[in-house]
């Protein structure tokens, strides 16, 4: 394993190793919350913080609790119960810390813990074999990546509503097509570092 | 025939059909794209993960319902995902024991099983309301459902980009390749592709 930065990573998988447009991952929400900026906004925010703060977490519990023990095969329910449980702890700090941004991200934050990109960040995070610094990078990194794809959909959804489309292809169909075309795009970016 | 046997049959007939062809979850209740795209750019590997995908949403999809009256409203979800993780686990030591090759290949989309929407879709939607064998049956019906558009979608990127059909090259050598389809893009448009289709072909169910 070549040891690359931190900054390396970070930037990586922002544009390179997308986890929404190039690893397939947090489609559900993706899909279903990308209709308004507004909302597509509050749920990246949420994202972010949590994948950075999980990713952070679970390395810990890997290297720390389920390697000593030779525990690893249950990584997925350590990795699981640890993000519902981060997500639930956030909520409860944010409610208490600051009301405004609890009622900005509120909603969004249950539906986190089932976010499958929040998980494949920390299944990605042991097989690549990152150190604790480069999984905080990649879990941010990750994070803005999902954020940016999801703003750059709601923003091109929001034009949308005007336009006609086939009676099948719409609202799914039509957003799966544009994110082939976005897809298409940030391949451009590849190359931008050396990995 | 037993008129009420019938009965019993027909219902469990027309819980399979729903989730295979009426609710699909891939086109019609969009469901568990997530981990659906990054493996069907080869037959093989899409076929293994199919395997396991329907094992876990049946098996789960009947502990969950068998379970249903013992466990407490406020911790549900939890209980699902410890259950669904369990099996998840137990497919993917399987893979990993007697598939090590494709178990590589698939790498953290075995485990991503957990997080794939249409289990918890299906447990939380079905199984929570219904009897364990009518529960088996529904994430039967979905898992199949869903494996047969994901086979779809393999078929045309791997014979697409690679000219191969579970790796024995099918078409001509000189055929130039789209690679595209082996692509990050290449899934997308699949996917959007066959939504629209299956969505202007499968008329929506009257409710």
């Amino acid at each position: 394993m070549v040891e690359t930065g931190a900054f390396t990573i970070f930037v990586a998988s922002i544009f390179i190793n997308n986890i929404l447009l190039a690893n397939f991952l947090g489609m559900c929400s993706f899909l279903a919350v990308s209709k308004e900026i507004k909302t597509a906004s509050g749920l990246g925010m949420a994202v972010i913080f949590v994948m950075t703060l999980t990713s952070g977490l679970n390395y810990l519990v890997y290297q720390w609790l389920l390697i000593p023990t030779g525990l690893e095969y249950l990584q997925y329910i350590a990795f699981i119960v640890v993000i519902a449980a981060t997500v639930q702890l956030v909520e409860m700090i944010i409610g208490k810390v600051s009301p405004v941004l609890y009622y900005a991200l509120g909603i969004f934050l249950p539906l986190i813990t089932v976010n499958c990109a929040i998980l494949g960040v920390s299944l990605f995070m042991v097989i690549r074999q990152y150190s604790f610094l480069q999984s905080l990078a990649y879990g941010a990194g990750s994070g803005v990546g999902w954020c940016l794809a999801i703003l750059a959909m709601a923003g091109l959804r929001q034009k949308m509503k005007r336009s006609r489309v086939h009676p099948a292809l719409e609202g799914p169909g039509i957003t799966v097509l544009i994110a082939g075309v976005m897809a298409l795009a940030f391949i451009g970016f590849s190359g931008m570092v050396a990995m | 025939m037993n008129p009420l046997l019938w009965m019993r049959r027909s219902l469990a007939v027309s819980t399979l059909r729903r989730g295979m062809w009426d609710d699909n979850p891939i086109y019609r209740q969009i469901l568990g794209i997530c981990s659906t795209l990054a493996v069907t750019n080869l037959l093989l590997n899409t076929l293994v993960m199919d395997v396991g995908l329907i094992v876990a949403t049946a098996l789960s999809s009947a502990t969950v319902s068998a379970l249903r009256h013992y466990t407490p409203k406020s911790v549900r979800m939890m209980a699902q995902v410890l259950i669904i993780a369990a099996y998840v686990i137990l497919i993917d030591l399987m893979i990993k024991a007697y598939l090590p090759d494709i178990s590589e290949a698939l790498g953290p989309y075995v485990g991503l099983i957990i997080t794939n929407c249409i289990i918890m879709g299906r447990a939380e939607a079905f199984a929570a309301k219904n009897g364990p064998w009518l529960s088996f049956l529904d994430g039967l019906g979905c898992g199949i459902g869903y494996s047969a558009i994901l086979l779809i979608i393999a078929f045309f990127r791997e014979l697409l980009g690679f000219g191969s059909l579970f790796g024995y090259p099918v078409l001509p050598a000189d055929m130039t390749r789209w690679t595209i389809m082996v692509m990050p893009p290449g899934a997308f448009f699949m996917l959007a592709l066959v939504i629209w289709f299956f969505r202007a072909v499968v008329p929506t169910r009257a409710q």
